[in-house]
């Protein structure tokens, strides 16, 4: 028994232990400082499901051996431009949903190819250029905002301008048009988003699938030693970019599910430091810059949510300050820096494909 | 020169882990004589240097029995810092130069000339001013001393590399201390000429009164300014004899020769080669694989034969497969069963019916992350899409654990693998164990000739035996061509029925198996 | 025939090393008519900046030279500084030295940052850069810990002024009036009606002949050294990682007082966000210098800066000219400045890749009877 406890603490990991400890002393705390449990709770199911496709964009990724997506905004760029078609093509409810899907995928994929590519030509100093491309495409897409010509009342400027608007409503389009598939509603406080989960769990399901393919073998492989993958005959390069690809369309889908839930679409500076709160997700579910989950996704995403939903609501409540900005960047930024840190063993020199 | 004798060193051991590298090696050499160190690899040579240069790896693995005595002192080195202090000092294969520095500034690496000024006192000594010109001059000095045409002020990054091998030379002798220079294959990576001028060098500095031991295979060389020689043999001293009173085909003998003339020879009839036709043609090969490089190779594999390619390390034996099979840059013609193969493409080569097992278990023969049956079956999954369940009409290529999980209990079973289940990660395996997963999978693409690298480096004599007969049986059994690269020349000419000599990039000749030891000595100490 | 070759080669090669300068150069040319801003107008600003700015990007100098890349950890430097100058401001001390004062207080807690930081990045060897990014958002947090919320609480303010109404925690704006321009103004000059702030450019000039003079010392040689090989170096018996980890220190103490130099000359602190974009601009100014990853001189930042600040400059307004909005211009200087990181890092990457492909090659042997020994 106590063998079968220290190797669950072992596999768990610090890091994982001690904010699992903290989120339990936050809940138990919670109703003394007159916190709802339940709608904590709740709060804390929403922004997992919001957050959940975006963090398991990692995974391709980082299993490709392409490290942490400091890049994910690119991919959010292909999900805000298939949103804001969708609206454009005024399309409500499910329908209006998948087509925002539907119509982020092309996007996705264009984008995935031109940063496969890019990231090819840098091999080993991938997350910084990662970092600086997605800013840099945030800011360009921030300019073409203003001029694309979209041209829907509910999302350009006011006042006969031109350009879209920086927040977009999605309230008579497509909001909660997942949440709201067979909610579980529990009294006044407990609010389960079935469709939401249910849609994340699919598209977990259709990862879990595509490593267990011929070609996700291969990706895995080439992630974990490009140099046996390339002896085995396999196209590093090519494996690269499709785990690249993967992940930018993976993050279009997740802003759109996540856009659904929060009831706006936010172009311009918005994505610009989304890719934080995924990386710090997967990182505190246990992934490595080498190796990613689904597990790790699953358990780190609920756990960060966690910790940012609960954390100011209770200790706001106890000190009677709100220091949640705070809290939030030190937990997040701490725990990618932790990650950062790890001596890890160098995996083998450059590989040509 | 009076003979004095400045290094002794006494009855020497070392084994690492249980398995003895050195065994009572006794060896001197005299002030400004210069010592040649010959041996086969493994025969002990870089670890006798290891422990005379104070290397971290010795007291690492247990430190070494036995006594060095230098200048009738004897000496305890715990670092190479305390041998270079002592007046050790070593130039090694790899360069240890700053490329953007110039001569003189990496003469005097960590030496440098300073002067103190007041911030040195409240900062440290590390803020004083170098003395440039000072430390140009004392390093064109030295480099003068060794007598080469180099300006001091010349970058590292645009010196020819026969410089750059005089410039570390150069920051040896700078140390005043220096009595004793090990140089480790000098002449390696140098042209003919280049390689004259050093031999002048080094008796130079002989002829200054530094001692020097001159690692190399080229026996030529050796000859021309070795006064004494050294021969080791399994981490046996065979032999140290003055260089007048012995001739290369002596040297070679020592060198390679258990008991001479002797050794196990085969014990079935050898194949007749010439009635067998050729499988593998490869003409003006050259491979671009660092250290192990290939000039030009020329041979005729015959189908179904065990063909062995021996040679020392470096000579560029393991440059061959792995320019065959694409994973080194490589050109010149290679045809297998009447096809043109294309180079640069590990996967034509697989596709062509040709598997590797190489030499670099760790790096280019695992996943070490990963499972075992996953290192079995990868290659044969990607390459001819076996262990898969095709769904929707192949769309879909879905990984078969199950019939990937009984794949590698197959070979599990059959070739011993030592594990807790065909699940079990391939790092947590034992070298030995590793290798065979690594033989596994190229078995497990069921090729129609095979290459291994060093197939049983690293592994117990157990297990050594079992991966050769495993090696026999499929060519016995399913007519595989086998090409066997390895160091071990007794594990050659064991299985093999022929065996060629890698020499400098180009195959010195072809012997049988049962030709005298001596010979192959020769061909591998071939200038 | 053969020398002229050469010179195409040379007029080529130049072309490439300064891409980045000559294509902002560009920029100014073209863009600067369409700004309808003056020359004297953009004189005045850029001397302003140049004031403002240098001691921040030189700061960034010395990590390159050990090899560790843009530090994006002179943030931290920045935060020091800013502490100091709450110190300052709280106990009313005024002019010149007010400013000597804040950068002796802040000067300990600069040194510590600098270390910790040093010894993260020597965790993360390879992956300076990114790391030393998110060290800047971690301490960003501790910071705000004890400037938001435990100084006029835990850290006792007497200056109610730059408290927040609720008691505790530095205001938002803090107004240094205490210090404007105090150093800009200590030598006054005016030449045709523009101020030059003498006593700053003298302050950097003394950092400049402080640079030059550090290279050329034991410890600048042991940066240089480890910046290139720091297996050879650790070989040669120089302790790499205490190298390191001095060269941030360095860097950040650097950093610390480039702060304040920058804050006096604004004359305002924005006590949060003040440090936060000063990474990335600095950095990004010092690459369009000209500089890359593994070299930077002093040059390199004072080109940068004005070729910078051009742009930051002109472009909302010559963004307004072309298309109608100014918006436009201001994204398009947030999309440059990002950009340019990315492709200095990118082209820095690539080119190493293809270094280590040819070195390999480099050592090959050049036997005459080798056929097929291409080049």
């Amino acid at each position: 028994m106590m063998e079968k406890i220290k190797d669950f603490l072992e596999a768990a990991g610090w890091p994982r232990l001690i904010i699992g400890l903290f989120l339990l002393a936050l809940f138990i705390t919670a109703p003394f400082v007159e916190v709802n449990i339940f709608t904590s709770l709740s709060d804390v199911i929403v922004r997992f499901g919001m957050w959940g496709i975006l963090v398991l964009a990692m995974v391709p990724m980082v299993q490709g051996g392409c490290g942490l997506n400091f890049g994910l905004p690119l991919g959010i760029i292909a999900g805000l431009l298939g949103a804001v078609t969708s609206v454009e093509l005024q399309l409500t409810g499910l329908g209006g949903f998948f087509s925002a899907v539907l119509f982020a995928i092309p996007f996705g994929i264009a984008l995935g190819l031109l940063y496969g590519v890019l990231l090819n030509k840098v091999k080993g100093d991938e997350m910084t250029i990662a970092l600086y491309v997605g800013f840099s495409s945030v800011a360009f897409m921030s300019m073409m905002w203003l001029k694309l010509p979209y041209k829907s009342p509910d999302m350009i400027w006011a006042y006969g301008g031109s350009g879209l608007r920086t927040t977009i409503s999605v309230e008579k389009f497509w909001y909660h048009a997942l949440n709201d598939i067979w909610t579980i509603q529990i009294g006044d406080h407990f609010y389960f988003p079935t469709g939401m989960i249910l849609f994340f769990a699919f598209m977990c399901f259709l990862v879990w699938v595509f490593f267990h393919t011929k070609t996700g073998t291969a990706v895995t492989a080439a992630g974990s030693n490009p140099e046996y993958a390339r002896a085995s005959g396999v196209n590093v390069n090519k494996m690269r970019i499709i785990s690249v690809v993967l992940t930018t369309v993976l993050a279009a889908v997740g802003i759109i599910v996540y856009e659904q839930s929060f009831g706006f679409i936010q172009l311009y500076l918005g994505p610009f430091w989304m890719a934080f709160p995924a990386v710090a997700g997967i990182l505190l579910g246990g992934a490595s810059v080498h190796k990613a989950t689904i597990m790790n996704v699953i358990v780190g995403t609920f756990l960060f949510q966690g910790i940012l939903t609960m954390t100011p609501s209770v200790i706001n409540n106890i000190i009677q300050t709100d220091m949640s900005e705070t809290i939030r960047i030190i937990v997040s930024n701490g725990l990618i820096l932790y990650a950062l840190t790890r001596t890890i063993t160098i995996k083998s020199a450059k590989v040509k494909a | 020169m009076p003979d004095e004798i400045l290094l002794k060193m006494k009855n020497i051991n070392k084994d690492f882990y249980g398995n003895q590298v050195l065994t009572g090696v006794n060896m001197e050499l005299k002030k400004g004589h210069i010592l040649g160190l010959v041996g086969e690899n493994g025969a002990g040579k870089s670890t006798l240097m290891n422990i005379l240069f104070g290397s971290t790896v010795i007291k690492e693995t247990g430190g070494f029995e036995g006594e060095i005595e230098l200048d009738g002192k004897i000496c305890n080195f715990e670092s190479p810092f305390d041998a270079l202090d002592a007046g050790v000092g070593m130039v090694h294969q790899e360069f240890m130069l700053i490329p953007g520095f110039q001569a003189a500034e990496n003469i005097m690496l960590n030496r440098e000339l300073t002067q103190r000024n007041l911030w040195v006192d409240v900062f440290g000594e590390r803020l004083s001013l170098l003395k440039m010109e000072e430390m140009v001059e004392r390093a064109q000095k030295s480099i003068d001393t060794v007598g080469v045409d180099l300006d001091a002020k010349t970058l590292v990054s645009e010196m020819p590399v026969a410089h750059k091998q005089f410039t570390e030379i150069a920051r040896e002798i700078d140390r005043e201390a220096t009595k004793l220079l090990i140089l480790d294959e000098p002449t390696a990576v140098l042209t003919e000429s280049e390689a004259e001028i050093m031999l002048s060098v080094v008796r130079r500095l002989a002829d200054m009164g530094i001692s020097v031991i001159f690692i190399s295979h080229r026996l030529k060389e050796i000859m021309q300014i070795c006064d004494e020689l050294v021969v080791l043999r399994d981490g046996k001293l065979v032999k140290e004899v003055p260089t007048k009173e012995t001739n290369p085909e002596q040297i070679s003998e020592w060198m390679v020769g258990r008991e001479i003339g002797g050794g196990p020879a085969r014990e079935e009839p050898i194949k007749k080669i010439e009635e067998m036709e050729t499988v593998l043609k490869v003409r003006n090969l050259w491979v671009d694989m660092p250290g192990e490089r290939v000039i030009n190779v020329d041979l005729d594999i015959k189908k179904g034969e065990i063909f062995g390619i021996g040679g020392l390390a470096g000579q560029g034996k393991l440059g061959i497969p792995n320019g065959i099979m694409g994973l080194y840059p490589a050109g010149g013609t290679v045809e297998f069963q009447g096809k043109k193969i294309k180079l640069n493409n590990p996967r034509f080569a697989l596709d062509s019916g040709m598997a590797f097992v190489s030499e670099d278990r760790r790096d280019v023969g695992l996943l070490l992350e990963e499972p075992i049956d996953w290192n079995i079956s990868f290659t044969v999954m990607q390459t001819q899409e076996k262990y898969l369940k095709k769904f929707l009409g192949g769309l879909i290529k879905w990984r078969d654990d199950r019939a990937i999980a009984k794949l590698a209990q197959e070979y599990i079973d059959l070739l011993e693998i030592r594990c807790t289940s065909s699940r079990q990660l391939a790092k947590e395996l034992s070298g030995g164990n590793q290798q065979k997963v690594c033989l596994a999978k190229a078995f497990a693409v069921k090729p129609d000739l095979l290459f291994v690298s060093e197939p049983t480096r690293g592994i117990d004599v157990g297990a050594k035996q079992l991966v050769l007969d495993t090696l026999h049986e499929y060519n016995e059994k399913y007519g595989i061509t086998i090409i066997v690269c390895s160091s071990e020349l007794e594990e050659l000419r064991s299985i093999s029925d022929r065996v060629a000599i890698v020499s400098e990039g180009r195959i010195a000749g072809i012997l049988s198996p049962t030709a005298p030891l001596k010979e192959f000595g020769a061909l591998m100490l071939e200038a | 025939m053969s020398t002229l070759k050469s010179k195409d080669n040379n007029i080529a090669r130049f072309f490439i090393n300064n891409a980045v300068p000559i294509l902002f150069l560009l920029f100014a040319v073209l863009a600067i008519p369409m700004s309808d801003l003056s020359i004297e107008y953009l004189i005045a600003e850029m001397i302003t900046r140049l004031a403002r700015y240098s001691f921040l990007v030189l700061a960034l100098l010395i990590p390159v030279i050990a090899g560790m890349g843009m530090n994006f950890g002179i943030v931290l430097g920045a935060m020091a500084g800013q502490i100091g100058l709450i110190f300052v401001m709280d106990w009313s001390i005024m002019g010149v030295p007010a400013f000597f004062l804040a950068i002796i207080i802040s000067m300990p807690l600069a040194v510590f940052l600098g270390w910790m930081a040093g010894i993260a990045l020597n965790h993360a060897k390879g992956r300076e850069m990114v790391t030393s990014y998110i060290l800047g958002f971690f301490i960003n947090g501790v910071y705000q810990l004890i400037v938001l919320y435990s100084m006029g609480a835990i850290i006792p303010i007497g200056n109610s002024q730059i408290v927040l109404p609720r008691g505790y925690g530095i205001r938002n704006a803090i107004d240094l009036v205490n210090l404007r321009k105090s150093v800009d103004r200590l030598i006054p000059l005016e030449i045709g009606g523009i101020e030059i702030p003498v006593m700053t450019f003298i302050l950097v000039a003394i950092l400049c002949v402080f640079i030059v003079w550090f290279r050329k010392t034991k410890l600048g040689q042991d940066m240089r050294a480890v910046g290139q090989n720091m297996e050879v170096a650790r070989n040669a018996g120089i302790p790499v990682e205490r190298t390191r980890i001095l060269a941030i220190v360095i860097s950040t103490v650097l950093a610390c007082i480039g702060q304040i130099i920058f804050l006096q000359n604004i004359g305002t602190m924005n006590t949060y966000n003040s440090h936060e974009q000063i990474g990335m601009f600095s950095i990004a100014a010092l690459l369009v210098g000209g500089a890359s990853v593994a070299k930077a001189s002093i040059k390199n930042a004072f080109v940068g800066i004005i070729l910078f600040h051009i742009m930051f400059v002109v472009a909302p307004r010559a963004g307004k000219t072309l298309m109608g909005e100014a918006q436009i211009g201001e994204y398009f200087r947030v999309f440059v400045s990002y950009a340019i990181i990315a492709i200095a890092l990118a082209l820095h990457a690539w080119r190493k890749n293809k270094e280590a492909e040819f070195a390999r090659r480099s050592l090959r042997v050049d036997t005459e009877e080798a056929p097929g020994t291409s080049k």
